[in-house]
């Protein structure tokens, strides 16, 4: 099983980061924005498990840490959700462009 | 009683203090605090001269000092002392104001700010008499100041006229251009001798003298500066301005303040500080002959004068120039002794002139004629007064100006005959512009305008008149060639200086003086020859005068063009870069940076987020690289 060596799994999980940024920057649905912020999530998991395989098998910290992302990033994006949903009821619209009320 | 002197001017200070927090509306009470005060401070003058005659002459300088200000290792001192010369001035200025308080009750009786004027008038004793009595620097410039104020309030008395407005101001702003340079002369001396002690200035500078440590002309330089607080104080030449507009003040104040008493202080300073005044010849020098200059300048101009008070008032610009004239030449004794003469025929003059105004309630000399008869007192008095200033034996004026005629012709400054001819043509002009005043007011006919009875001042006015006359005869007499108790008393240096009469000076100075009077009869009251005609003859010259040199137009141009101008240039500056770069700049600034910031303010989340990764990128590549 190591004979992968473990920059593949960091490219890849830089690879998923890096769409989710994109998602999270430059889409104009909130819902998109959303998806991207699960990609970077999911990304960062890789990373986390990458390193919890080579360099301390033994150690749960690792995993552990994962479960944890996973159940909070469940939790949040039930939570954004229901904010789009609001904004979406107030607004007319799910369009990051058009809902600029923070500002003047 | 020595010891308690400090009392002298605080209790004037109390008397206005009271007045003016206690008995604003009781006219009789605040009028009888006041005279009472008074009263009580002339009496305590006469006790500590007498105490001060039992001291042996060579141990007449007693001088008492308080801590006022300590700033370590500095302290500034207010103090008492009480020599020959502040005892001196103590009882002119206690008796004189005594007799101002007393007349003024008839005077000001209608006057709605009774109380106030009381109390003014203790504010200025209070101020006058800390002036005499300081014992340094600080102190007198101190008093300096109040006794400018007090000027300024009282001169400016009727405010509700513009002229007395105007008057007040004028009198304090010139005041003011001679205080400067008082300042810096009073800094020099805290600088030089890193004391401001009469008594500890004057040994050190003797010594230093002595030893040579200070550069030519440096003495004489500090001493410049404190004369020109002098010029400005006693209405000198070019700062004499200010007097003759003083006169819209009540005519009490103008006897009090600018005859008597706070014009003297210019020269009572000159003699206090004579010690370094003596030791440079170029000092003295000028204040001769900006003495005399002014002694001659001022008659002239009384020559062409309408108005009572103002001959009056150029009159005393004239006396205190041959003040200075004494002074300067060395004539430290009949200096004084003209002050204290001229302080009581001075005053004379003016209430009795005060006297007159009550009673015809014009200035104008043209308007009145004839006044002796119905007003018998004042008429005597005043030409008692009158012939004791032009000179005239044996009346007080004749010993102190023949005095100073002496002093001047036995002086060894440089030019001195000129001054010398230059004093007898001015006495004689005083003579000549004293009896045209007198003339034309009390003997002669009353012209028509009069049409309102007229009659004899209130006792409270007269009786006042009549013991000034009566000093107005006698005061001279302590002089006496052979008796010279006032020499005796008051003098210069370690010994008494006891001039030898001079019969013949004496001789010239009355004839000059009788001279004066005879021709300004044949002029105004015989009427041989015609005043009008006269001046038609010598137009040019009578405008001159009449315009007293057109010396307020000359400054009036100085303010406007020169004054103003370099003003309008610095409020430019204020106008358009301080508050336009300085003030007004910083806020456009700010307000267009706040614009440009206020842009990164998008309200869209996404922008917000980018910036935040970008700054982590940033910062990781700042970190390694």
């Amino acid at each position: 099983m190591s004979t992968i060596p473990i920059t593949h799994f960091l490219y890849l999980a830089l690879i998923l980061f890096g769409i989710g940024i994109f998602g999270v920057l430059a889409r104009k649905n909130a819902i998109s924005v959303l998806m991207g912020v699960e990609l970077m999530l999911n990304g960062v998991n890789i990373n986390f498990l990458a390193f919890a395989k080579y360099w301390n098998w033994y150690s749960l910290t690792g995993p552990v840490f994962v479960i944890f992302v996973i159940t909070v990033g469940a939790a949040e994006a039930a939570v954004a959700l229901a904010i789009i949903i609001s904004v979406y009821r107030q607004w007319k619209s799910a369009n990051v462009d058009e809902v600029h009320y923070l500002r003047d | 009683m020595i010891q308690y002197s400090w009392l002298i001017p605080v209790l004037p200070v109390l008397a206005f203090a009271i007045i003016v927090l206690l008995a604003r509306n009781f006219k009789k009470l605040s009028a009888f605090i006041s005279v009472l005060t008074m009263a009580v401070c002339f009496l305590f003058s006469c006790g500590i001269f007498l105490d001060l005659l039992k001291l042996d002459p060579s141990v007449r300088l007693v001088s008492m000092s308080w801590s006022w200000l300590a700033v370590p290792p500095w302290e500034a001192h207010i103090g008492v002392l009480i020599d020959p010369l502040s005892v001196n001035m103590l009882l002119v200025v206690t008796f004189i104001s005594l007799l101002v308080q007393i007349y003024s009750l008839g005077y000001m009786h209608d006057d709605e700010r009774f109380s106030i004027y009381y109390s003014y008038l203790s504010l200025f004793t209070a101020s006058m008499l800390g002036l005499v009595l300081s014992n340094n620097f600080l102190q007198i410039f101190v008093g300096w100041e109040l006794v400018g104020l007090s000027s300024y309030l009282l001169v400016g008395f009727w405010y509700f006229k513009p002229e007395a407005a105007e008057a007040a101001k004028k009198a304090f702003i010139v005041n003011r251009i001679g205080d400067v340079g008082f300042l810096i002369g009073v800094v020099m001396i805290g600088m030089t001798f890193s004391t401001f002690d009469f008594a500890q200035v004057q040994d050190l500078a003797a010594q230093g003298i002595a030893n040579g440590t200070y550069r030519t002309g440096f003495i004489a330089l500090i001493t410049l500066f404190l004369f020109c607080g002098a010029i400005g104080k006693s209405a000198q030449f070019p700062l004499h301005v200010w007097l003759p507009d003083a006169m819209e003040g009540p005519t009490p104040v103008s006897a009090l303040i600018h005859a008597a008493t706070m014009v003297a202080a210019g020269v009572y300073m000159v003699a206090r500080t004579y010690a370094l005044f003596s030791t440079d010849p170029l000092s003295m020098t000028v204040v001769a002959y900006v003495g005399g200059f002014t002694a001659f300048f001022a008659a002239s101009i009384a020559l062409a004068q309408d108005d009572i008070k103002r001959i009056l008032a150029y009159s005393t610009v004239s006396q205190l120039g041959y003040m200075m004239l004494s002074l300067g030449v060395g004539g430290y004794t009949p200096g004084m002794f003209h002050l204290t003469t001229h302080a009581c025929f001075k005053a004379l003059l003016f209430l009795g002139a005060g006297s007159v105004i009550h009673a015809v309630h014009t200035n104008d000399i043209w308007k009145m004629g004839g006044l002796i008869r119905p007003m018998k007192i004042t008429g005597v008095t005043f030409l008692i007064a009158a012939l004791a200033i032009s000179g005239i034996p044996p009346f007080a004026g004749f010993w102190s100006k023949d005095e100073i005629l002496s002093a001047v012709q036995n002086s060894t400054i440089s030019g001195h005959n000129l001054l010398f001819a230059a004093g007898l043509f001015t006495a004689f002009l005083t003579a000549f512009y004293m009896f045209r005043l007198f003339f034309v007011v009390f003997l002669g006919t009353s012209p028509d305008a009069q049409d309102h009875e007229v009659h004899e001042s209130p006792w409270v006015m007269t009786v006042p008149l009549m013991i000034l006359a009566f000093l107005s005869i006698t005061v001279g007499w302590i002089n006496w060639p052979g008796f010279d108790a006032f020499s005796k008393f008051l003098y210069y240096g370690p010994q008494p200086r006891l001039e030898n009469f001079n019969g013949v000076t004496a001789f010239i100075s009355s004839l000059v003086g009788l001279f004066g009077i005879g021709l300004s009869g044949l002029f105004y009251y015989w009427k041989v020859f015609s005043a009008e005609k006269f001046s038609e003859m010598f137009k040019p010259i009578y405008l001159l005068l009449k315009n007293k040199y057109y010396i307020d137009e000359f400054y009036d141009w100085i303010i406007k063009k020169i004054v103003f101008g370099l003003a309008s240039i610095f409020s430019w500056f204020d106008k358009n870069i301080i508050d336009g770069i300085v003030v007004d700049g910083t806020g456009w600034t700010t307000r267009k940076l706040g614009g440009l910031l206020r842009l990164t303010q998008t309200g869209y989340v996404q922008n917000y987020a980018l910036v935040i990764f970008s700054a982590v990128a940033l910062i990781y590549l700042l970190i390694n690289f």
